[in-house]
């Protein structure tokens, strides 16, 4: 039993961290530390000065442009990206779609498809979820009918994020509807120009444009754009799945928001003393950090377990629930944190080259857009609530 | 990074998972642990036999063990079979003796690793709230020797054991984190008074008046006012140990709650065929995987002295407390009737877990202890 990295991890460590010193723009950091937008342009910067080192598709084997890094290598580039307040790798492209080509594409997807991830010439998004299959995704209606050497689709995706940057999207469609839902699911990549798809912005309670609406009318895909076989894409949907949950954990996150709160409860004066200080406030922060002390040591107990260059399987259901309960509650402290400086709302402020005054300090603006945006967490990626379902079934067997 | 165990640690927690498993029956456990002694003493030399108390020390004391990982690995093993034999009063009174002791305070660990002698821990009083600088029982040097008067409480095998190691104060008032001593005290030196109980999860406790006069001056285990950094450091092993110990604790009860819903049946089918206690078991499994993780991590650094070390061992208790109150109400609850019953193992599993939380620290004194260590306090 050792806890500590090797020499050569914190080698690796010192690299990145210094590469990320080198080229990580302090402007840009500081515009994510304080939960200001990015734009397109801002994301597709990040993604190409990462794709120069070679450093984007961490996940990804090296014959395919990936790191190769081990379990443990990738964890550290994660923390140290989010300690350094980079932007996050955009997932669908390069964590999501980019691992189920490598396993299930055939070779000319693989060449085709994975450098365009990589140069940034396609932005990809989800289309998994439907008004009517959420939680209960493999109920999903969206329907793909072959028609010589192409399929049609109708049908509706929801939920799509950052939908209205995206020029292709995977999505899993019902080809069959012969025995159990599972069995008549199919992968496709679908072109967003291709004409039919219209693309409709839902507008989220803290008032940003992240997620949207899909609409499909008789759009044709060519049927060279499936994914593995026909009516089994359930098996890629689900292999997919595990690597969206294990970065919805999240521990980077938490780590860089729990010394940020430690930075504000240690500044912020409440009633002539420091609020922590304050021995309620005191406590519940303690044991935010305790929680997360524990989940760290959680969270390298299954990236270590994981065989090299895969993820964690039914286990990243365990990290999902419980990095997502822990950013949430350091969402709330943090919002509790700036007393009524939460309730000012200066959209404005968010957007890039802001310039006009504050209200209150600048690190109060973003905490309630921030806190009501995370509410997502516990929802999306499958809700922890599945989550729970999963555990049940998959590791107590029940 | 490496989270697996050494072949040898291993290997001894192999063998003391197979002897809880094939030599230590729960019904011997619980007439032994009502009996006067509190304990089985043919189960504790059997123990002894097995290297399981040696495990606890270090080399120089006589041992072959006593890091972190070697007490969590015992205790995690002694906890699955409900263990009641006073191995955590060998460890915390044998911390000391082995981290303050001179020589001759050291060569009691010999016969207490062979099993031929038992240690109790006399340090926690009434009024303490679990602080250790909360001590009022005083000790001064008198014409023969020293003369300790005070209370302690709830000592754990006090009535049984052959030595006590007593914390006293010999200057300042309680609640100061100067001025604490440390004594080795044979429990037939005159001036003791003992009355001895048994606990509700069974095992032996005593509470000790002390009125000692003409203890040996060489009695006194390290420095004259220099108690604290020593209790805390064997505080500190005895929280990884307990901890480890709830952890085999709960995965016992996980294993046995979730074999009981796959069998018994309500409405026609297993009753962990319902959602409502599907997700309850999913967050206890959740809850007891942080837990291990909290034990992990204090074991890692229990040998490094530092603010490290006693935040990891506060974090450890916090969550040990958490986690106990939670798997034991929550186990008993899914168990419905049968958890309330004498005769089903689940409700002895769950008392001592429960009972954990009262022993070295509730989870109100480690928060408050964990927010003071990071101001840098003295606690």
């Amino acid at each position: 039993m050792d806890l500590n990295y090797t020499d050569q991890e914190l080698a690796f460590q010192a690299e990145v961290r210094g590469w990320l010193k080198e080229n990580l723009p302090a402007e840009l950091a500081h515009r994510v530390k304080s939960g200001k937008h990015l734009s397109k342009a801002d994301m597709e910067f990040w993604h190409a000065t990462l794709n120069a080192r070679g450093w984007l598709a961490n996940h990804w084997p090296t014959e395919h442009g990936g790191t190769g890094w081990s379990p443990v290598e990738r964890n550290i580039f994660e923390e140290e990206c989010c300690l350094a307040y980079a932007p996050r790798i955009v997932p669908f492209g390069v964590s999501m779609l980019g691992p189920v080509l490598i396993k299930y594409g055939n070779e000319a997807q693989k060449n085709h498809w994975l450098p365009r991830i990589l140069d940034g010439s396609d932005w990809w998004c989800q289309g998994y979820s439907e008004p009517g299959a959420g939680s209960d995704l493999a109920s999903l209606k969206c329907k793909a009918v072959r028609e010589g050497d192409h399929y049609v689709v109708n049908g509706q995706k929801t939920w799509t994020t950052l939908g209205q940057f995206a020029n292709m999207i995977f999505c899993l469609v019902r080809t069959s509807s012969e025995g159990k839902p599972q069995e008549g699911i199919s992968f496709l990549l679908i072109d967003m120009n291709t004409p039919g798809i219209d693309v409709r912005p839902i507008h989220l309670l803290e008032g940003t444009h992240e997620v949207n609406e899909v609409f499909f009318t008789d759009v044709k895909v060519p049927v060279e754009n499936l994914v593995g076989e026909e009516n089994k894409g359930w098996t890629y949907a689900k292999y997919l799945l595990t690597y969206e949950r294990t970065g919805i954990a999240g521990v980077g996150f938490s780590m860089a928001a729990m010394g940020e709160l430690k930075r504000v409860a240690g500044a912020q004066k409440r009633r002539g003393k420091h609020l922590a200080d304050d021995p309620l406030y005191a406590a519940r922060m303690a044991r935010a950090e305790i929680e997360l002390e524990n989940m760290k040591v959680t969270n390298l107990r299954v990236v270590s377990a994981a065989a090299a260059g895969g993820v964690p399987g039914p286990e990243s259901s365990m990290l999902k629930i419980k990095g997502t309960e822990i950013r949430q509650e350091l969402n709330v402290l943090s919002r509790k944190a700036v007393g009524r400086y939460a309730m000012p709302f200066l959209p404005e402020a968010f957007e890039p080259g802001f310039n006009g005054p504050h209200v209150g300090p600048e690190h109060a603006a973003a905490q309630s857009k921030s806190y009501f945006n995370n509410r997502k967490i516990t929802i999306f990626g499958g809700s922890n609530e599945i989550q729970k379902n999963i555990i049940s079934k998959m590791i107590l067997g029940l | 990074m490496d989270f697996n165990h050494s072949e040898e640690r291993q290997m001894l927690g192999d063998t003391i998972t197979r002897w809880v498993m094939n030599d230590y029956p729960l019904k011997a456990r619980l007439e032994a642990g009502v009996s006067e002694l509190g304990y089985a003493p043919d189960r504790l030399a059997a123990l002894a036999e097995l290297g399981v108390i040696g495990a606890l020390f270090g080399e120089d004391a006589g041992g072959f063990g006593g890091a972190g990982f070697d007490l969590a690995v015992v205790f995690e093993g002694l906890g699955k079979g409900l263990v009641i034999e006073p191995l955590l009063p060998a460890l915390l009174a044998g911390s000391i003796l082995e981290n303050a002791g001179n020589d001759a305070q050291k060569a009691l660990l010999e016969p207490v690793i062979e099993g031929a002698k038992t240690l109790a821990f006399a340090h926690f009083e009434a009024d303490d709230g679990d602080d250790p600088r909360w001590i009022e029982t005083t000790a001064k040097k008198g014409a023969d020797g020293w003369e300790i008067s005070g209370h302690k409480a709830v000592v754990r095998n006090g009535g049984s054991a052959d030595y006590l190691v007593v914390s006293a104060r010999t200057s300042g008032d309680a609640g100061q984190a100067d001025g604490l001593s440390l004594f080795l005290v044979p429990t037939d030196a005159k001036g003791i008074e003992t009355h001895a109980y048994s606990t509700i999860e069974g095992g032996g406790a005593a509470e000790i008046s002390l009125d000692l006069k003409g203890l040996p001056m060489g009695n006194l285990i390290g420095g004259e006012g220099q108690g604290l950094d020593i209790l805390n450091h064997a505080l500190g092993r005895g929280i990884v140990a307990i901890g480890a110990e709830a952890l085999g604790i709960m995965d016992v009860i996980r294993a046995m709650t979730i074999e009981y819903i796959q069998t018994r049946k309500q409405f026609g089918v297993p009753i962990g065929k319902f959602q409502a206690l599907q997700h309850r078991m999913a967050e206890m499994l959740l809850e007891i995987e942080q837990m291990r993780s909290a034990v992990i991590r204090a074991a890692a650094v229990l040998e490094e002295p530092g603010v490290e070390r006693e935040r990891a061992v506060a974090a450890l208790k916090v969550t040990t407390n958490k986690t106990a109150t939670l798997v034991a109400e929550e186990s008993i609850q899914i168990h419905g009737g049968i958890g309330m019953t004498w005769e089903h193992d689940l409700g002895h599993f769950a008392k001592r877990l429960t009972m954990i939380t009262h022993e070295l620290g509730d989870e109100d004194y480690h928060l408050t202890r964990y927010i003071a260590l990071g101001k840098g306090e003295h606690v």
